[in-house]
């Protein structure tokens, strides 16, 4: 069937911020799936409350609104832009649900909105645990087999028909309490009576336990004729138990025989059939390790995490065909853009294998349990492609960016095999290093099967990895080894460490011998069809696919790896639009990254992709072949920062802003004498690298001081140090992973923080705009909630602020982009940090000021100048709105975080609120982060003694909007002084009721808890906050923070009605 | 040890020996199936051939014996670009090393089989030579390999002697288990009994009767319709339509197997006898070919075939797709094809040749495809139980005109792959591809 002529006007659901387990795979799928939709000339209005994402750029849609994503937003919309449809199976669960609470209200049927591709039936039906467990039974797919019970005796009998184990799960436990695995009826006996104890309504969940099978993907695309294909399945490595995202998964699947493979298939099939998906979808099974018994853990009628992976693992894009799908198309009518021949109702055929690997976020809260549970902890991931499994594995392993490179990098050594025994049995994101240990110590691959159930396939492929370690240790390093060795991609520098040579004279070996990596192209079709798209993966011997290309002037961009906390989506959005920029300007682009979730990975932005690790040795085989005329470094984040040396080495010239300059920026001794030239004052501070040092300086300034490492992103493992004890514990965290850059410890000023971002042509800046902070410094940037125009700072400072980031460019040489932060304190302004690149704030401030600034800074480094792109010098005047950047954080995703906010950042995401008043704006940027208030009007107020001033303005005006205020003794006793009113409550140590039972009772709005110096995990602060942030309560320690939020719901107050900005008329 | 494979075109791959110690000439093939190395070893349809496998890690779970689509492998020869070194899954038997070695199938591993597959693609399928053996000069084999031809290999492949399958196991039988810890063989197949269909359990291979020729069948077609109750008399190739029609079956099922179509010139007339009957027909692969050519059509070869499990045909009769099993390097020519004897049923996507023919008048249908699978998707396994429809309705006195129900819908529909000189056909279902067939 063709496009249904009735669709002309379609709305695009966003998924929001970025938050673990929604990432930046929704800004992937909706980019494409709108591009597409534009294609077949359909008009776009898309909303999202995620300012970072490419999706909200002015050309991905026709009207964008960066709103919060609430269904009453929504149904404005709706009501102002009149689509004919909406697509809400492009962002995530929160995009779906929204979708969902639509149709169900009869808002749309009320506006004749059509719900395109699966329609709500077919949702409900997916989504609905008891009605998925239904549909299941009708059509015989088997689930795991679950009874909630009352009494021991239910739970025996239950157990009887299901079988041994069995998970056993009390309702309304907190975390899980009480719940437990029984292996046999005395366990189980044991574990019932206990859990129907603890259940505050006395019932436990009985279910078949299938921890330990192997955990089985597929992804599935039906079309509204009934016609469905499977784009690929893939395997976890670790078995269920594990939630997939967590997951190390290799695709196509390794272990499975053609009997497997089919008959999951044929289920996956049936499945989507019988829910009558139209798009795509996503079957998860759980199948014993010993037999054919499967069962379907969980179906996704939407895109996914998982679908974005088996995109870029196959060629197969999923949210185009998807989008293509929604609009009346066949799978049959829809062209294969990689071939060009073939079309979307041909299954993908893989020649390689493929693992991903997930990026978690263990190096940011070191505090927090490292064990991978069924909750998601992974902030993004990492994926490899090569001709074999150990390649594939040994590429993923360097992309993390996690100083890993190698089976060796996380060193248990030190264990024996009994200690190996019990840490095999710990599931955590260590584990295949801690199964290479045990290998090496001699432990059986069978034993190891036994404790991890990790299927002995992997084992063994770990195993040919750790012998290889063997040999490169005690044998002659002979070409044949060599040749080996590099075919299952050991990086040079682990061969150099391993047989005890440098590392260049490894690299001369190679060269001398013929061995260099060539490239194999994924083509969806194993090679059966000549393909039109080059999107390629290294492999070492056999023909290379890769042809140096001519012609055109060939420029390099580097992307930005995985997504982690401080280096998020952002600078995937500056990679895209700078890759975008350049083939605008006739350049031939060549995209490097290794990150499957990005729009930068998507085979159609730039002219060539390599799928590859973000590392010297690898970008250095990529310019053999292709010598680039040039490469940028500024928009991909550190990762690409930290490339610009080895490029220059190569011979590859840096466009834009040189290294020596970025050194300059980040270099202490260099910086300072750059500052001195130009008169721009900062705090004062010393370079060091051990604690003596720190405390020798930390002295000299007096404290508090900053402490922090150069060359870091995101401020990872900055502290503010009150003491000479808390700089030794700072220094003994940053010194667990050797520093090749001293650590920065500088005079702690308190002030108000500001940023810039600015273009520099080396003869002119052009500022679109000062961004201020609310919170104070010693918040991370990051984290701090971000205001355009900056609206308390007079135009003396303003004025300084440009006249220092002018000097700061052309002192630094910058072509290009430069991000700076400064002080305000008073009428003085001070320089904190310098970056001769891309930032987190660009696409906001791109957005909200209508200024590309990367395209700008682009055609500046091909050599244009800011007046010749047709713009004035200088700052730029101010927009007429407001426009906030919200912070937003997935502390409850995280066991055992510290939550409280300080100099490192913690955020995963950001969301916008854009108005004409600053109020209101605030009001929509807290909106669209999730804090939608007032519902029970009580809080919990518990701030350290300085802050005991500003509490009580705070507390009065909460008081104001009809807040209960609960506070703990000394919190108490100065509001109640200061004439407002407020309960007192118990610490968590006195008796009942405590603070704690007040959050547990689930009617608390807000806690507002700033924490006391130093970081000690076992104090109350630390209690309260996490399990605040676990039952679902807003927390917020800052009190700038705190008086943000109420003056957005003083506003709230006031008027209910929200006005909405399209984006795309700025 | 070292070996190499030599194209006649004069290309040679070097890599690492597997399985038997023996050098062969035969022609070389791909196949782009990511799972179910065993069953194309075992697939008699490769009779004649060696077979390049396109994803690179092969022996992964080893050998199921269970899972074997004949008593033996019939290629001549196998190119993988790795061998698992450890074969890990519940049921398997031996590693493929070991298997290969025990049925003397010679074999390379460790060379650009994505290389191999492109040169395949851009030359079409080429004759070759797997050796140990280091020829300092070429010339010596390059005229032996291109004097090779696959020859009369039905008769290599087909049963020496009829016999009857009438029960069976299938893949839907391989239930749960619950909470068993440990793979029990004898329970499992224990519980593979009692948990059969009710089909089959009460007929119990008293069903329809169907004769099936073996051109080199898989053992999954007569395992299929057992399944569905059927008992199943498999014939020798070579066997005549009279002592077929003596046993009066209810229907006649005709194989896939390997080869040339037009070699089979003795066999083509006695289907030309059975096809005179009332008796319903439904044929695979070679099988389909053959039909076509006892009916007045042609086939020719296509550059490189089809084999693999992913490609999708369409039912020209409801436009739906199905991803299917395919192994052919043959083809029905569907522009000589008499409107009044058969028309399209099914088309390939990709390409737009012929995959499935519906006789005009007569309860006989026929698909390019394989829809027992083995290796690759079940999604067309329906068209046995059309077959089972077809016989019962017979049976009954009501003959099926298989043109007109399950026949192309219309004209556009029909106009699949045209021949090889004219210009490719546009719209949906045909393919913009330049395959440039050898004929």
């Amino acid at each position: 069937m063709p496009k249904n002529p009735n669709v002309k006007r379609v709305m695009v659901i966003g998924s929001g911020p970025i938050v673990i387990g929604q990432a930046a795979e929704f800004d992937y799928a909706g980019t494409q799936a709108c591009r597409s939709l534009k294609e077949e000339g359909v008009e776009v209005i898309l909303v999202n409350s995620n300012p970072a994402t490419i999706m909200t750029d002015r050309d991905i849609a026709d009207k964008v609104y960066i709103e919060p994503l609430t269904v009453k937003v929504l149904e404005q919309i709706i009501e102002k832009e009149k689509p004919d449809s909406i697509l809400p199976t492009l962002g995530g669960q929160a995009g779906l649900n929204l979708g969902m609470e639509l149709e169900e209200s009869g808002f749309l049927t009320k506006h004749n909105v059509t719900l395109l591709g699966t329609t709500a039936a077919t949702i409900r039906n997916a989504e609905g645990r008891q009605e998925f467990k239904d549909l299941m039974e009708r059509i015989g797919e088997p689930c795991a087999a679950s009874k909630v019970v009352e009494t021991v005796e239910d739970g025996v009998a239950f157990t009887e028909t299901i079988g041994y184990p069995v998970v056993l799960r009390p309702a309304y436990t907190l975390g899980g309490s009480g719940g437990g695995i029984a292996h046999n009826q005395t366990e189980l006996e044991e574990i019932l009576e206990n859990g129907l104890r603890l259940s505050r309504v006395g019932q436990v969940l009985v279910e078949r336990c299938i921890a330990g099978w192997k955990e089985i993907e597929y992804e599935v695309m039906r079309d509204s004729a009934g016609n469905c294909i499977t784009v690929c399945n893939m395997e976890n490595i670790d078995p269920v138990g594990v939630h997939t995202g967590d997951s190390i998964v290799v695709a196509p699947s390794q272990t499975l025989s053609d009997k497997e493979y089919q008959m999951l298939r044929t289920s996956a099939l049936k499945i989507i059939s019988e829910l009558k998906i139209t798009g795509g979808c996503n079957v998860q099974f759980a199948l014993h390790p010993t037999s054919f018994e499967y069962c379907v853990i969980e179906v996704n009628p939407r895109v996914s995490r998982s679908s974005a992976l088996a995109s870029k693992a196959t060629g197969y894009p999923i949210a185009k065909v998807a989008a293509k799908i929604a609009l009346g198309y066949h799978l049959d009518e829809i062209k294969n853009a990689i071939t060009k021949k073939t079309y979307a109702s041909f299954e993908p055929a893989l020649d390689y294998c493929v693992v991903k690997i997930p990026r978690l976020p263990f190096d940011k809260f070191i505090t927090a349990k490292r064990t991978l549970t069924t909750q998601m902890k992974a902030t993004g991931e990492v994926m490899s492609i090569c001709d074999n499994f150990e390649g594939a594995l040994m590429k993923a392993i360097r992309s993390l960016e996690q100083h890993v490179d190698c089976l060796r990098s996380y060193d248990f050594s030190h264990l024996t095999a009994e200690e190996l025994r019990e840490r095999l049995a710990v599931v955590d994101d260590q584990r295949i290093w801690v199964i290479a240990e045990a290998l090496r110590k001699g432990l059986s691959q069978e034993e190891i099967h036994e404790i991890t159930k990790i299927d002995l396939w992997f084992i063994d492929k770990l195993a040919i990895l750790t012998e290889m370690e063997h040999a490169l240790e005690t044998q002659e390093l002979t070409a044949e080894l060599l040749k080996e060795a590099k075919r299952m991609e050991f990086p040079d520098n682990v061969i150099a460490r391993l047989s005890g040579r440098k590392e260049k004279e490894i690299q001369e070996l190679r060269y001398a011998n013929g061995i260099r990596a060539v490239y194999k192209m994924v083509d969806t079709c194993a090679a059966e069809f000549a393909a039109a798209t080059p999107y390629y993966y290294s492999v070492y011997g056999g023909e290379c696919e890769a042809e140096r290309t001519s012609g055109r002037k060939k420029v390099l961009v580097l992307g930005s790896g995985p997504i982690r906390i401080g280096q998020g989506i952002e600078f995937d959005y500056c990679s895209v639009h700078a890759t975008w920029a350049f083939a605008k300007a006739g350049y031939e682009t060549i995209i490097i990254n290794n990150n499957p979730e990005t729009v930068s990975t998507d085979f159609d932005i730039a002219d060539k992709l390599y799928f590859e690790p973000l590392t010297v040795e690898d970008v250095r085989s990529i310019v053999d072949i292709e010598k680039p005329d040039g490469a940028v470094v500024q928009f991909g984040g550190q990762t690409a920062i930290k490339l610009a040396q080895g490029l220059m080495e190569m011979g590859v010239p840096i466009l834009g802003t040189q290294a020596k300059d970025v050194d300059a920026a980040e270099d202490r001794e260099l910086f300072d004498e750059i500052l001195e030239q130009t008169h721009i004052p900062r705090a004062a501070g010393g370079t060091v690298y051990t604690a003596e040092e720190a405390k020798a300086v930390a002295n000299r300034l007096g404290y508090p001081v900053l402490v922090r490492p150069s060359y870091v992103l995101g401020g990872q493992g900055m502290q503010i140090a009150i003491s000479d004890s808390e700089i030794e514990e700072f220094m003994a965290v940053i010194n667990r992973i050797a520093q090749d850059h001293p650590i920065l410890v500088d005079k702690y000023l308190m002030g108000k923080e500001i940023e810039v971002d600015a273009v520099c042509d080396g003869t002119d800046i052009l500022i679109p705009g000062i961004m201020e902070h609310i919170e104070r410094t010693g918040v991370h940037s990051g984290d701090s909630i971000s205001v355009y125009p900056a609206h308390t700072i007079g135009k003396l400072v303003k004025d300084k602020i440009t006249d220092y980031t002018e000097k700061l460019a052309k002192a630094l040489h910058v072509k290009g982009l430069i991000n700076i932060q400064f002080i305000a304190i008073g009428e003085d302004v001070y320089v904190i940090e310098v970056n001769p690149r891309s930032s987190r704030t660009v696409p906001y401030i791109s957005k909200v000021t209508g200024i590309p600034i990367v395209d700008l800074a682009t055609e500046v480094i091909i050599g244009k100048t800011i007046r010749e792109l047709g713009y004035e010098p200088g700052l730029q005047p101010e927009a007429k709105y407001y426009a906030i950047k919200m912070p937003v954080f997935s502390f409850e995703k995280i066991r055992g975080a510290e939550i409280s906010l300080g100099p490192e950042m913690k955020s995963t995401g950001e969301c916008l609120g854009i108005a004409r008043t600053f109020n209101e704006a605030l009001y929509k940027a807290f909106l669209g982060s999730g804090v939608n208030l007032p519902k029970y009007r009580n809080m919990i107020m518990t701030v350290k003694d300085a802050d005991k001033g500003e509490a009580i303005e705070i507390g009065r005006r909460f008081e104001k909007l009809g807040y209960t205020i609960y506070a703990t003794r000394s919190t108490a006793a100065a509001l109640n002084e200061a004439g407002v009113k407020a309960r007192k409550v118990n610490k968590i140590s006195q008796e009942s009721p405590t603070v704690m039972d007040l959050i547990l009772g689930h009617k608390i709005d807000v806690v507002i808890d700033t924490p006391t110096q130093g970081r000690d995990k076992h104090r109350d602060g630390f209690l309260i906050r996490r399990t605040a942030i676990e039952t679902g309560v807003n927390v917020i320690t800052a009190m700038d923070t705190a008086r943000a939020l109420v003056s957005s719901l003083e506003n709230k107050a006031q008027s209910e009605e929200l006005e909405l900005v399209d984006i795309a008329k700025l | 040890m070292k070996a190499f494979l030599i194209l006649e075109d004069g290309t040679v791959f070097e890599g690492t020996h597997i399985g038997a110690d023996k050098e062969i000439i035969s022609e070389i093939v791909f196949n782009t199936s990511m799972a179910g190395y065993l069953e194309v070893l075992t697939d008699p349809s490769y009779a004649g051939q060696a077979v390049t496998m396109t994803y690179p890690l092969i022996g992964n779970y080893g050998i199921c014996r269970e899972d074997m689509e004949s008593t033996k492998p019939w290629l001549d020869g196998f190119i993988v670009r790795e061998l698992s070194r450890k074969p890990s899954n519940f049921r398997c038997d031996i590693s493929i090393q070991d298997f290969l070695f025990e049925h003397d199938i010679p074999g390379i591993a460790g060379i650009d089989t994505r290389a191999l597959t492109k040169l395949l693609r851009e030359k079409g399928t080429m004759n070759g030579m797997i050796t140990t053996r280091e020829y300092s000069d070429l010339q010596e084999v390059l005229p032996r390999l291109k004097a090779y031809t696959t020859g009369k290999v039905v008769e290599k492949v087909t049963c020496r002697e009829k016999y009857v399958v009438e029960e069976v196991t299938d893949l839907s039988e391989n239930r749960p288990l619950a909470g068993a810890a440990r793979f029990d063989k004898e329970k499992w197949l224990a519980g593979k009994r009692e948990q059969r269909p009710s089909l089959v359990r009460e007929l119990n291979g008293k069903g329809l009767h169907v004769a099936l020729m073996d051109f080199g069948a898989k053992a999954n077609i007569a395992k299929s319709l057992a399944a569905r109750g059927c008992r199943v008399t498999v014939y020798p190739a070579l066997t005549s339509a009279e002592e077929i029609l003596k046993d009066a079956p209810d229907g006649i099922m005709l194989s896939n197997g390997p080869g040339d179509p037009k070699e089979c010139v003795s066999i083509i007339q006695e289907i030309k006898k059975l096809y005179r009957t009332d008796i319903p027909i439904f044929a695979i692969c070679l099988g389909h070919q053959l039909m076509a050519l006892a009916t007045g059509a042609d086939t020719y070869k296509l550059k490189y075939g089809h084999r693999g499990g992913n490609h999708p045909v369409k039912d020209l009769a409801t436009g739906r797709v199905y991803i299917s099993s395919q192994n052919h390097g043959y083809v029905v020519d569907t522009e000589k094809l008499d409107p009044r004897v058969a028309v399209p049923s099914f088309c390939n996507v990709n390409d737009g040749t012929n995959e499935g023919l519906a006789y005009s008048g007569k309860n006989v249908f026929t698909v390019q495809f394989h829809p027992e699978a083995c290796p690759g998707p079940q999604d067309s396994g329906y068209l046995f139980d059309r077959f089972i429809d077809m016989m019962r309705r017979a049976k009954a006195g009501d003959q099926v005109d298989a043109a007109a129900v399950y026949g192309a819908r219309n004209e556009r529909m029909s106009q699949t792959k045209p021949s090889p000189v004219t210009q490719p056909a546009t719209g949906a279902g045909a393919a913009q591809i330049t395959e440039g067939e050898v004929r």
